[in-house]
């Protein structure tokens, strides 16, 4: 696959401070990217070089080919981004600030259906410094689609934002991937990486410790999923020794555990306990996410 | 194109909507008119070449709005949204630094021309001010000054590190020249020593200049005055372009 971003042995210090240390990485056409890592780890830097809003010690990076310090209008052109720090002339009204910004590209989406698709139809004239920190955030959204970007960056995608409006952005961006953009995003939420990316890197003290697709971070702990359900005392528990996913079963009492691995692992026991007829009383899953592998890899618990 | 223009029309809604800006370029102006239109009158005295004091003053009062436009609404303007992070939204569009100064300059250019025909008109209506020049010459003349005293705070705009500093800087060059450049009261009045220093304010020279255009004076009178704010738009002018800075 073609790489859309290339980026190689990037560092940038600030002072003392290495900000960002020896990071390379590539993003493909049509993946969602996320990289993760707690506050400070250093993302915004990483970011910000590859967009062009700062320059790098050394190191390359590489945005649709281009040097993105040289060739900054070109790919303006067909980049979309969203900051985690910017902002707009206090009194600038929504449907202003969309009129302006569309009109420095040669390529336009429909502003007042980006808007109505992220909630904000209603404050069409309002100011941008009435607007909450959640409607900025989604109002900034907007604007990195403007242009029909073939490669989205977002910068903390979700900050500012209210559980319910989370989830819908997820799915904002499964749709624009969907329509054949790359995105590329950064979160120091664990949750949204692992629900939403294709691939993560995780960076920590400006650092590269791991780049993999969610599942096989995950799996890469080898510790196994477990399905937890209650099943009345008296009742037998059909045997699960068939299903390959399955390594063992604990009982205590009323209380079922079973472990094992692999992706249809919940799926072949829950299909299989149903053909025999029990009845799955307040069942769930239990299984290593991001975080246990961000502890692991680096021996801190990543805080929120 | 289609970016100057739709840049210009917004930065025109925000200057309108930005009440301390709009009260120092459209209001203050017309308070002075009224304010020393009061005191001084219209009569023609020997002090002022047998001109009245509005006479006199319309010029001057144009020079005064340009200026402080151009030392303090552009630099503290560029500067708040260079804080605030506007320009570094904008550094990520194809937007070239130019077309963006171009919308703001223009911008500037109307609310200057929108505030000297204020007080034109009111001076006209109350006083029956005279006016002795051409009116292309004279216009040409404070887009001329204009762009000069503009250039000087696009500079400070791109050297100051905060709004704040831009606008100290900006009130620390405005108000010498508003008491020794002959824009807010004439030159004629003030001592000798006092009119030595006028020489080395950029605004004598706006004053003279659209002083002459106003009572039609012979172009051998405006060269000197044109000279040196070419030198001034040219230098301040380059400079800012230069140092420039989104972040
Ligand atoms: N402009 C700057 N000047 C000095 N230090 C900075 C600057 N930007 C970021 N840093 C520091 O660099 C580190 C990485 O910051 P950043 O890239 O913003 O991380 P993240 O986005 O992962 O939170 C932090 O310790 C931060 O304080
Ligand atoms: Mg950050």
């Amino acid at each position: 696959m073609q790489p859309i971003v290339q980026v190689e042995h990037l560092q940038k210090s600030y002072e003392d401070l290495k900000a960002v240390d020896d990071v390379s990485f590539e993003v493909y056409s049509g993946e969602i990217f996320g990289m993760v890592g707690p506050n400070g780890a250093g993302k915004t830097t990483t970011i910000e070089i590859i967009e062009g809003l700062r320059k790098a010690d050394s190191g390359s990076a590489r945005v649709l080919g281009m040097d993105p310090t040289q060739s900054r209008e070109e790919l303006a052109e067909r980049v979309g981004v969203q900051l985690q720090q910017s902002a707009l002339p206090p009194r600038l009204r929504v449907v202003e600030a969309l009129e302006l910004f569309g009109s420095f590209y040669r390529q336009q989406a429909d502003g007042k259906e980006l808007l109505k698709r992220l909630g904000l139809e209603d404050k069409l004239n309002a100011p941008y410094a009435k607007l909450s920190g959640g409607q900025q955030q989604r109002l900034f959204i907007c604007m990195a689609l403007l242009n029909k970007p073939e490669l989205v960056f977002f910068d903390e995608l979700t900050t500012g934002l209210d559980p319910q409006a989370r989830r819908s952005m997820w799915g904002l961006v499964q749709e624009i991937r969907q329509g054949g953009a790359t995105i590329f995003l950064t979160t120091h939420f664990m949750e949204e990486a692992e629900r939403l990316c294709d691939r993560v890197l995780i960076l920590d003290h400006g650092k590269v410790v791991a780049l993999d697709t969610p599942e096989a971070l995950v799996g890469g702990l080898g510790v196994e999923k477990r399905l937890v359900f209650t099943l009345p005392e008296e009742q037998a528990l059909p045997s699960l020794d068939g299903l390959p996913a399955v390594s063992r079963v604990e009982r205590s009492g009323s209380r079922v555990i079973v472990y094992g691995q692999g992706r249809r692992f919940a799926s072949s026991v829950v299909v299989a306990l149903e053909d025999e007829g029990v009845d799955l009383v307040d069942l769930r899953t239990e299984q290593a996410n991001l975080e246990d592998v961000f502890l692991k890899l680096t021996g801190r618990e990543m805080r929120e | 194109m289609n970016a100057i223009k739709t840049l210009t029309i917004i930065d025109f809604k925000l200057f309108l909507r930005e009440p301390i800006g709009t009260f120092f370029t459209l209001a203050f102006p017309i308070i002075l008119v009224l304010l020393f239109g009061s005191i001084y009158g219209n009569e023609p005295t020997d002090l002022f070449g047998g001109y009245g004091t509005m006479d006199i003053s319309m010029p001057g009062y144009t020079a005064l709005i340009l200026t402080t436009v151009g030392l303090m609404n552009i630099p503290i303007t560029m500067c708040s949204y260079r804080e605030m992070g506007v320009l570094r939204r904008l550094k990520v569009t194809p937007l070239k630094p130019m077309s963006f100064i171009s919308g703001d300059l223009i911008t500037n250019l109307g609310m200057t021309l929108l505030g000297m025909s204020f007080v034109v008109l009111l001076g006209w209506l109350l006083y029956r001010v005279r006016f002795e020049g051409q009116v292309i010459p004279l216009i040409l003349g404070v887009i001329y000054s204009s762009l000069a005293m503009f250039s000087i705070g696009y500079l400070i705009a791109s050297l100051a590190p905060t709004a704040r500093v831009a606008n100290v800087v900006g009130l620390v060059l405005l108000y010498p020249m508003v008491f020794l450049s002959g824009a807010g009261m004439p030159l004629e009045i003030l001592p000798e020593s006092m009119q030595n220093i006028s020489k080395f304010l950029p605004l004598t020279y706006v004053v003279r200049l659209l002083r002459g255009l106003w009572f039609g004076l012979p172009a051998s009178e405006l060269w000197p005055s044109i000279l040196v704010l070419g030198v001034i738009l040219l230098i301040c002018g380059l400079l800012s372009a230069r140092l420039f800075r989104w972040e």
